[in-house]
This record gives C-alpha cells, structure tokens and sequence, in this order.
C-alpha cells in the first residue's frame, strides 16, 4: 500500500539522458584542433555531449557545459596555440607525451609575455568522492604548471584552480565520457 | 486515492521522457523491502477539515521509509474506526497486525487545527499512545512527521527523524545557463527551499550541529571558498579562502570550529579553522593528498581520506594532530568516512570491482560491509539517529538521493528536483 511516496521530480533529467543516449555518434561539436582529434579515438560514440549548438565558441575545447564555454580568453591563438586542454589517464597527473607540444607551446608563449597569466584548471571524472576529485584535479593542474616552469614560465604567472568533478565537459557515465573529463583547461583570464 | 494519482503520474512521466522540457510530478518506489518488519496498520485519520494528502499517509509512508515496518494495505483493513472508537482487537490480531493506529483531525483554536491519535497494540487490546497534535492548516506535513516521530519512538526506543531535512546540492542547465542550486528539503523530499544558487559550482553542505547554519565549497570566486552561511537570515560569511584548495568543511561537535581542507602549503592537509576567530591550526603533514575530515562525536578524533599509502584509504588522527592511524585496509578505494553518531562505526565510499558504494565499518571489530548496490554512490552522511545512511546515487543515467538502513537490508530512493544532485548532508 505505501509503496509510492509523491515527490516533485524534473522530468527534464529524465529527457537529458534519454536524448544522449539516443543521439548518434556523431559529436556536432567536435571541432578540428588537435586534442579532439586525440580524443576522438577513444570516443564510444554511444554517448551525446552537454552543449550543443555552439557552447564551442571557439575555445578549442570541443563540446561542453561549465567553465569556459565561449568566455573571453585572452590567450593566444594560431595552430597549437589555440589548443587549450590536456588530458590525462585514469588516477594520473602524467602529462602524456601526446600533449607535451601543447604545454610547450604555451609554456613558450608565456616566457615570452611575462604580463600574461594562466590559470590552470584541473578536472577528474565522476568516479569517487569529490572532494578526493578536487584533490586530484589539482594534482593534474599542479603536474602541467611544473613542466611550464621548467620551460620558463614565471610561477607569478601561473595558478592552478581544482574543480574536481563538478564541471565535467561531457555527461556520460562511461569510460569515453570519463576521459573526456580527466584534463586540465588552460584559460586565460582577460585583463 | 492520492496515491493511485501518484502512480498514474509516474507511469506517465516515464512515457513523456521522450517529449522535453516536462515537469512533473513523480513517484518514488521502495528499492528493496526489509525482512523482520513489525506490522502495523495506519487507518485512514478523518480530516473533513484538512483537503491534500491525509496526515495518516503521510505517517505511514514515513515509518515505511525506515524499513522497521510492514504497513497494512489500506484495501486489506478489516475496519476503519475513527476515535473515539476503538478497534475490534480480535480481527485485527485475525489480520496479522500488531499494532494499530486511529486517528482524526479536528478543529483547534482559532484557524488551527488538532490532530488527535491512538496508537494501539492490538495483541494486547490496550492504548499505548494516545497524543493531541496542535498545527497550522499549512503545515499539515510537519505534523504528520511528528506523529510518525512519536510512533517511531514508542515503539523502537529511538529517536524518530522525519522531522529533519536534507542538504544537498542540484545542478543543471547547459553551457552559460549552468545553475548550481544548494537546497535544503524534508528528508521525503517535500518542502524544498533555495539556499543560494550560483553559476559556479558549490559543493560539500555540512550542518551545523545546532541546524542552523550551512557551511559548503562555492568556486564563486573563481577560486575555491569555504561559505558558513545562516538557514534563518541568509547572511553568508567567507571563512577560508586562501590560495589553492579550501575544501571539504566539517563542523565540530559543539559547533565551534571547522575541519578543512588547504592545499596553501603545497599539497591538500587538514586544517581545523575556529569560526569566531579566525584562528587554525594544521592536523596533518604530508606531501600525499589528505582530505575530507569528519569528527567523532566526542570531537577528539578526525577520520579522513589520504592516499599516504599509494591509494586513497580512510585514516583517524587527533583533532589536535599527531601521528594519524590507518583504518580501512579492504580493497584500494576507501573515501569520505563519517562517523556514526554513536561513535562506533565509520561508514565511506568502498570502491570494488562493481563500482563506488556505501560501506560501514564497525570500529570495534574493525569489519566492512557494502551497504548499497550502485555504480556511482558518493557522499554518505548517517541520520541524527544512526539508524540510516544518505548518499547520492547515478543509476540509469538518473541522480538521486536514497537512504539505506545500516544493516543494508532496506533501500530507497528520495527523487527530488532536477539535475546532477550531489553533496548530500543530513541536518541534526
């Protein structure tokens, strides 16, 4: 008899997942640079992405909600430059050698325009407790900003921001999703 | 009647999920029932006064919430008497029922009203309680609470709790339109209230030990903060925001200082931060991630999550510092601990092979069991009573809330409104 309990409830939810699941394997988003590329291989395709419909802008960082999507970024662009995020295996900070032309070119552009500032933001997948995500996003942050400095990059320059997994860049709740939102954004924030 | 409702509505939301942009009403089902459950029957109050859901529904749902109860089918009563009749004991105890509840809502003073109940032991053929409940007609709700309350505590010896609430965090919307809402609800997820809403994510709710205040991570700033803000003003006050984590806030027993995470010194360790003040001092030292520090219940010792030993395992320190003692040793993920109020047990985030669940240990004979089933469960917090765990669940692409009993045989799901729901913390 009490087995129904009346709450409110959004169906919303309900019609976010069920229209990711339904959409094709084609990511709309999915935009030319590099690290998209990188990353589209490990894709499912099973999986649709929060975002669409131009939440791109531009930010090289491919289909996404949170942080970023079209803010003003005062960075520089042009080939690798324009690339702005880097992702990591599972429970690493480990830049992989695939990502190191990125950080390079950054870390380059930096020593070069000492009045410029970076802000390295970390992010983890879904899996765990959060707050051990907001630990290891910063860990990601701290492990790319270490390989700038020792590429010139004035720490005065640098700052590591740790969301953990609260802005993930896709919704799934997959391996392809969760590499997806292992990585660190590089933003640059307007003067 | 309303429930029937209740179920059409679920049935057709679940047929809408294809349309967007719907919001409705849904029901909530019961994961998995509890073997041993004292059976009662909860006749229907009459409330000819009183339109909406029945005080008594509301009473039987939350005892069935608590897994301790078998609840009669309201088509399988074998009577309906309204005090001050009483019931014929012998068709009851024929019906298998133990104890009975009867109850009416009545006329009080002025525009209020009175709920008046018995609660029988049918066995027996006597009263064993028998209470006036005086509420306002808006707050019919809380009153039922209070009666559950009461039952649950003649009858068990323990504190009922469905007159507290749940904190927790909901997150939604796309791209520039995500909205991180902290809210506060009913533990049935009714009354749901907005403590503050942010672009930006907001994180970690915790109650003060006194219910009244919240403290909580919000990256308003940019930055990461941690937040003490009042429930009854709205005033807010930034009480750490130092370079680098500040996370992961936790209240002292006697609500006077905060554990906390600061990565300012290099790597993330444990801080504990007297609020009137200002003043902190350091828990641990070291270059390995410690984080997410919860107290014992006597406020001598912190449990907390630290991957000193190469994966992240549950540790006790002293609050004043020292060297920390490890605890967990099952399996290579053990995360977020809370002490049970009661301070013998310690339940966490158990990652296995079948994904991230809700664990408890017991401190004395240091065993772990896995208390819920999902892939993707996070943030337990224990009942002021102990006798039930929140946590977060990802199931089938939905978030929820959900409690489950700590001896894991009682399961069920809190629906509340919309988006990624996360954080949860369950008030004193």
């Amino acid at each position: 008899m009490q087995k129904w309990i009346k709450v409110l409830f959004s169906a919303l939810l309900v019609v976010s997942v069920v229209g990711c699941s339904s959409k094709g394997g084609v990511d709309e988003n999915a935009d030319s640079d590099a690290a998209a590329k990188a990353n589209a291989r490990n894709r499912s395709g099973k999986y649709g992405k929060y975002g669409a419909g131009g939440a791109n802008g531009g930010s090289g960082s491919g289909g996404r909600y949170g942080a970023g999507s079209g803010r003003q970024d005062a960075g520089p662009t042009g080939g690798v430059l324009s690339e702005r995020v880097i992702y990591f295996g599972f429970d690493s900070e480990e830049v992989l050698p695939e990502y190191q032309n990125i950080v390079t070119a950054h870390a380059e552009w930096l020593a070069a325009h000492p009045d410029s500032n970076l802000v390295l933001e970390g992010h983890g997948d879904e899996r765990g407790s959060s707050e051990y995500n907001v630990a290891l996003g910063e860990r990601r942050g701290l492990s790319v900003s270490r390989s700038m400095r020792l590429q010139g990059v004035s720490d005065a320059q640098m700052r590591v921001l740790s969301y953990g997994e609260e802005k993930p860049a896709t919704s799934g709740h997959d391996e392809g999703s969760w590499q997806q939102n292992r990585r660190v954004e590089l933003f640059y924030p307007p003067h | 009647m309303l429930r029937h409702l209740g179920f059409m509505l679920w049935l057709a939301v679940s047929a809408m999920a294809i349309s967007p942009e719907v919001w409705a009403e849904l029901t909530v089902d019961i994961t998995q029932g509890a073997e041993g459950a004292m059976p009662i029957a909860v006749v229907p109050f009459q409330q000819p006064n009183l339109p909406g859901d029945t005080v008594s529904e509301i009473v039987a749902m939350d005892l069935h919430g608590t897994g301790k109860f078998s609840i009669m089918r309201e088509s399988q009563l074998p009577e309906r008497p309204v005090p001050p009749a009483t019931p014929d004991f012998p068709i009851w105890q024929t019906a298998g029922q133990e104890h009975v509840v009867v109850g009416r809502v009545v006329s009080g003073e002025g525009a209020g009203l009175v709920a008046e109940f018995v609660l029988y032991d049918a066995i027996r053929g006597v009263s064993i309680l028998s209470e006036r409940v005086p509420f306002k007609p808006s707050d019919a709700r809380h009153a039922a609470h209070k009666i559950a309350d009461m039952i649950y505590k003649q009858l068990t010896g323990e504190r009922g709790v469905f007159n507290t609430r749940v904190a927790y965090v909901a997150a939604s919307g796309y791209g520039n339109d995500r909205e991180y809402r902290l809210v506060i609800a009913d533990t049935d997820g009714e009354g749901d209230r907005i403590v503050m809403t942010s672009p930006e994510p907001i994180m970690s709710p915790n109650w003060s030990p006194d219910g009244k205040r919240l403290a909580y991570v919000s990256f308003e700033d940019h930055a990461a903060a941690v937040f003490v803000q009042s429930l009854s003003s709205g005033e807010r006050h930034k009480v750490s925001s130092l370079p680098g984590i500040n996370g992961a806030p936790s209240w002292s027993p006697d609500g006077s200082e905060l554990a906390v995470t600061l990565s300012k010194d290099g790597s993330p360790d444990i801080y504990v931060l007297e609020v009137a003040s200002g003043a902190m001092h350091r828990v641990t030292h070291d270059d390995s991630i410690d984080t997410e520090a919860s107290w014992s219940p006597d406020g001598r010792t912190l449990v907390f999550t630290s991957d000193r030993g190469g994966k992240p395992q549950l540790y006790t320190v002293s609050a004043h510092g020292g060297e920390p003692q490890r605890l967990t040793y099952d399996g290579s993920y053990n995360a977020r601990g809370v002490f049970s109020p009661d301070g013998r047990s310690v339940a966490m985030v158990h990652g296995g092979q079948g994904g991230y669940r809700i664990a408890v240990m017991d401190l004395s004979s240091r065993h772990l069991r896995v208390l819920s089933s999902g892939r993707l469960d996070e943030s337990p917090a224990f009942a002021p009573n102990g006798q039930m765990i929140l946590y977060t669940r990802k199931d089938g692409g939905l978030d929820q809330l959900a409690v489950v009993s700590v001896d894991g045989k009682f399961k069920q799901n809190i629906r509340v409104k919309g988006g990624d729901i996360r954080g949860a913390a369950w008030s004193p």
